[in-house]
């Protein structure tokens, strides 16, 4: 992807920013919607599609929002329901002792300095409806116990701070209480959404997931002419032609990615990544044209569109009799397999335990769900010595690794991706202990943030991670950044372009392609970019 | 303004005190009416607050996890980090209840203009100052016990002796008094002078703190300073606690302030954060299993939705699937 | 997942452990107990008057040894003049020779372990 980094101003003008707040309190501050820093709102036809209310044409800029007549009883019954149905709301309302710890964990507030992005105010803002609205000491006391009337500038001032989080959880690893700004941020959207009141960059691919199957809007025939293409491309680089299976019935396994690694680079090598490993395997799996998105924006609006837009990879791996499911490198999407889809849409049981058939493993960790992170798969491959791999090919990398905030604080994957990398190549670094793991930094464009008109915000939020990258990169001549989220593999591009330019990014599965021995390949010159393989560079100058 | 407003509050109950029992002469009403009533909003407003959580379902199983998971047998787990059974979800509940685990993991980003850079650092102040605070909370109640009371079981001259274990004046001093007076003023300093917490904090927050620190000041000044009959004290408290309540003559205002702060505390305490102690029980980023994948959760009110089904998909793209071979279920 | 179980089992725990003095006290059945004390004494008037005595004897015991221990004085003048020997076993058990009756009661009944009887040896005859 090429974005436009023109408007934005160079680093050290952008960071020219003080943590420190300004005198007046924060409920005196109103919200404003300043260029570069908000996403433009759901177009009316993306909602209609999905028969979510208050479908119209509105920007957040106007006076009228335009909100339903009883916004007010619509967003006190919404808040109501869910205090009653999700416990960690009603608990993270109460609790919060405002200590402060979460403050700048928040990759949002490290780069932009505006208070209203620390965790702990981003909730208040709810939190001061929340005790007006249902707790007694609120109505008595009023603002002197933290409590504020719902009004039309609070609704603005939520949906302006509500898509200024990516739902990263940074701050829940650091929280005494573990609270999770997620959760309030998931359940501020939720009200917004009663309201009409969302972003396009997330309605649209829900509205497209729901009707083609993914985030993009790609149609069958589409699909298929985009894998063999990629099939085209791999015979170039190694001689060998591969099949792409497709919706094929009694295959083995379901192969699921997020629609991001076959729309565009880098993602796209990483795609070819995985098809030249599963040939090279002779792996009995199949692609799925409607199962065809991994990822799923509804995490990023509700948690009934999370279980309607889910709800496809168990029914296709039943219609297709597959025995288990395999998915791609994508980081929202692995929250959802991991923490949702089995609650929402199980149980699993005409699916068998995942067992891996080249080695025989039975994943025992995914017994239920039965559905196999790729880098689980390939690092037990790798461990059994399954795989021919040269990881001199990938010399030219200096490689260092980002945790993809939804693998690493919702599911652990943590040590998986790094086996894998430090099979593949020779020269691996790790970034700042603070900036990886369980406390990894988001890439700044999560949760449906990732859009170009969100550039200035997006870059702000990606400083941590940025910064890091120049960290090792200065140390080490790092100039690679591989992740396993096909979101990072959007965005962390123009966040290092910006913060630390000369790193490209790229997906695991992409490197192990480039080191894979394949049987009857021919001898290959480049990786799978084009740039020429270490020592092949004179061939690639005649 | 919250600050003020807490720190007028708590003057203002001290100066009750001062009219009610000094001038008036409502021992009583102050001695054995108002910690009752306390002791019966705290307990009543705790299980009524605590119940409100437990009515509430967790549908959904959602673990901060802050370690590696179980997967692969070859891959070591970190258990007590991301913990994949009971056992692991005791640990590190006790870790975090116990020891304060999240909070011991803070840093501090800090902003450098030469880059522009950000840098972090550990910073373990908040930590210990919030541990030492609790833990010394926790064994001045369990000495107060002597007073409560008869006969005194063994633990109490334990703690009270080793508490005291330097015996540095007479009466001995003890070591818990001195760290909750230091540990609640770091946590009001912190409050007004670092500027983002000052910006945070509600009266909520700084009144807490003021109710506390009274407490524990009048509890030092009529153990060192202003002496009280603490025979007479306990007199009272085990009548309290045996519902025998009496109230001895010539104890002491110092003694009278110290319990209408303790008493306004407990009556407080469940409609605030201080409820805290028994959420971060309930917390379900942290009390549950980190393993979705091998265990089913269950959510109570999972509902049908509206789904786009593979027949109105394959509906609306039949003839473009045909066309290149993809198979279709209806021809 | 009911954990409502856990969670109720816990909070009756917590109750339970708050509420201690209650049903330890009732349970123990010496509900508001209180030692009858007896000023045993052959004066009329102590070294300093009784509300002194009462909130401070500990205070002018622990003056005393430092006083006769670590600077060899041994004279004690009161308030009102009158002097006294700086003794425990010479000047207060004179008086107050029953420990058990006139120490101890209170001592214990509110959890006091003063040092006193580490080194001077308690009164015979008169234990609790």
């Amino acid at each position: 992807m090429s974005e436009d980094l023109s408007n934005v101003p160079k680093p050290d003008e952008l960071m020219r920013i003080d943590h420190k707040p300004p005198r007046k309190g924060w409920m005196d501050v109103p919200v404003d919607f300043k260029p570069g820093t908000y996403s433009y709102t759901a177009k009316a036809k993306n909602l209609k599609i999905l028969g979510m209310p208050n479908p119209r044409e509105w920007s957040p800029t106007d006076e009228d929002w335009k909100l339903p007549e009883n916004w007010e009883e619509i967003v006190r019954e919404g808040f109501k329901d869910r205090l009653d149905k999700y416990r960690s709301f009603q608990l993270f309302m109460d609790i919060c002792v405002r200590c402060g710890a979460c403050a700048d964990k928040c990759h949002f507030f490290i780069g932009s300095g505006d208070p209203k992005n620390m965790p702990v105010l981003r909730a208040e803002l709810m939190r001061s409806v929340y005790r007006k609205e249902f707790t007694t000491s609120g109505k008595i006391f009023g603002k002197l116990a933290g409590a504020r009337e719902l009004t039309v500038d609070v609704i603005k001032e939520w949906f302006y701070y509500f898509y200024q989080c990516t739902e990263c959880r940074r701050c829940s690893v650091f929280c005494p209480y573990g609270i999770d700004t997620a959760e309030i941020t998931m359940m501020g959207r939720e009200l917004l959404h009663l309201l009409g009141c969302g972003i396009n960059w997330a309605m649209e691919p829900v509205a497209n997931c729901f009707r083609t199957g993914n985030h993009l809007g790609i149609q069958p025939h589409g699909f298929k002419d985009t894998l063999e293409f990629f099939a085209d491309d791999i015979e170039d680089l190694t001689g060998i032609k591969i099949n792409v299976p497709l919706n094929k019935k009694g295959a083995e396994i379901l192969f699921v990615v997020p629609s991001g690694d076959y729309f565009g680079d880098p993602g796209t090598y990483t795609c070819m990544g995985y098809m030249m490993l599963f040939h090279e395997l002779g792996l009995n799996y199949t692609w799925s044209t409607y199962a065809s998105e991994g990822g799923n924006f509804g995490l990023f609006t509700s948690h009934e569109m999370i279980k309607r837009l889910n709800a496809k990879i168990y029914a296709e791996a039943k219609r297709l009799g597959v025995k288990w499911i395999l998915g791609g490198e994508c980081g929202h999407m692995w929250r959802v397999m991991h923490q949702y889809m089995d609650t929402m849409n199980g149980p699993a049981d005409f699916l068998e335990v995942p067992t891996s058939p080249i080695t025989g493993t039975r994943f025992e960790n995914a017994k239920s769900t039965k559905m196999v992170h790729i880098t689980e798969f390939t690092s037990d491959l790798m461990k059994h010595n399954k795989l021919r791999l040269d990881p001199g090919r990938n010399d030219n990398l200096i490689v260092t690794y980002h945790d993809s905030c939804n693998p690493a604080r919702a599911m652990g994957l943590i040590e998986e991706p790094r086996y894998v990398i430090r099979n593949v190549c020779n020269h691996f670094h790790e970034m700042p202990e603070n900036t990886i793991k369980e406390q990894t930094f988001c890439c700044g464009g999560g949760a449906g943030l990732g859009n170009d008109e969100n550039m200035e915000m997006r870059l702000r939020g990606g400083f941590p991670r940025g910064n890091a990258v120049r960290y090792v990169q200065e140390k080490y001549g790092v100039n690679r950044l591989a992740c396993v989220c096909a979101i990072d593999r959007a965005t962390l591009v123009p966040v290092c372009d910006y913060w630390a330019p000369g790193v490209a990014v790229t997906g695991v599965h992409e490197m192990v392609a480039n080191a894979l021995l394949m049987k009857g390949e021919k001898e290959r010159t480049t990786n799978l970019r084009g740039e020429p393989l270490p020592g092949k560079e004179e061939v690639e100058d005649e | 303004m919250g600050l003020w407003f807490s720190l007028f509050t708590v003057v203002i109950l001290v100066l009750l005190v001062f009219m009610g029992v000094g001038v008036v002469g409502l021992n009583s009403l102050f001695g054995i009416l108002i910690p009752y009533a306390a002791l019966l909003i705290f307990l009543v407003g705790v299980v009524y607050r605590v119940g409100k959580w437990t009515k509430a379902p967790v549908p959904f199983r959602i673990p901060t996890t802050c370690g590696q998971q179980k997967s692969h047998p070859w891959i070591k787990a970190n258990n007590f980090e991301s913990p994949s059974n009971t056992f692991g979800v005791l640990v590190r509940m006790a870790l975090e209840v116990l020891l304060f685990r999240s909070l011991f993991r803070n840093t501090r980003a800090e902003l450098r203009a030469d880059g522009p850079r950000v840098v972090y650092g550990g910073t373990k102040w908040l930590w210990l100052a919030g541990l030492a605070f609790h833990w010394s909370f926790l064994l001045i109640l369990i000495r107060h016990l002597r007073f409560f009371t008869e006969p005194i079981p063994f633990f109490v001259n334990l703690v009270a002796s080793m508490d005291g274990l330097f015996e540095i004046g007479v009466p001995t001093l003890y070591v818990t008094d001195i760290i909750i007076l230091l540990a609640v003023t770091y946590l009001f300093l912190r409050r007004v002078v670092i500027p983002q917490i000052r910006y945070i904090s509600l009266a909520a927050d700084y009144f807490p703190l003021f109710l506390i620190l009274g407490v524990a000041l009048s509890g030092v000044l009529m153990r060192h300073f202003y002496k009280v009959d603490i025979y007479k004290v306990k007199e009272l408290a085990t009548g309290l606690f045996s519902f025998h309540p009496l109230v001895p003559e010539g104890i002491g205002l110092a003694f009278y302030i110290h319990l209408f702060l303790v008493s306004t505390l407990l009556a407080y305490f469940p409609f605030s954060k201080l409820m805290h102690m028994g959420g971060v029980f309930l917390s379900p980023t942290r009390n549950l299993a980190n393993n979705n994948r091998m265990r089913r959760h269950v959510n109570p009110w999972n509902y049908p939705v509206k789904v786009h089904t593979y027949e109105e998909y394959e509906d609306e793209f039949r003839e473009k699937m045909k066309a290149v071979g993809l198979p279709v279920e209806k021809e | 997942m009911n954990n409502r179980i856990i969670i109720i089992a816990g909070l009756i725990i917590f109750l339970c452990l708050i509420t201690f003095p209650i049903w330890y006290n009732v349970v123990g059945g010496k509900a508001a107990y209180a030692p009858e004390l007896k000023i045993v004494s052959e004066e009329k008037q102590c070294v300093e008057s009784t509300k002194y005595m009462r909130a401070k004897h500990m205070q002018l015991l622990n003056d005393w040894r430092n006083s006769v221990v670590r600077e060899d004085k041994r004279t004690y003048t009161a308030l009102d003049g009158k002097k006294y020997d700086m003794s425990l076993s010479n000047t207060c058990l004179k008086c107050h020779s029953n420990k058990a009756d006139f120490c101890d009661k209170c001592h214990n009944y509110v959890e006091v372990t003063p040092t006193c009887w580490n080194c001077h040896v308690a009164p015979e005859g008169n234990k609790l």
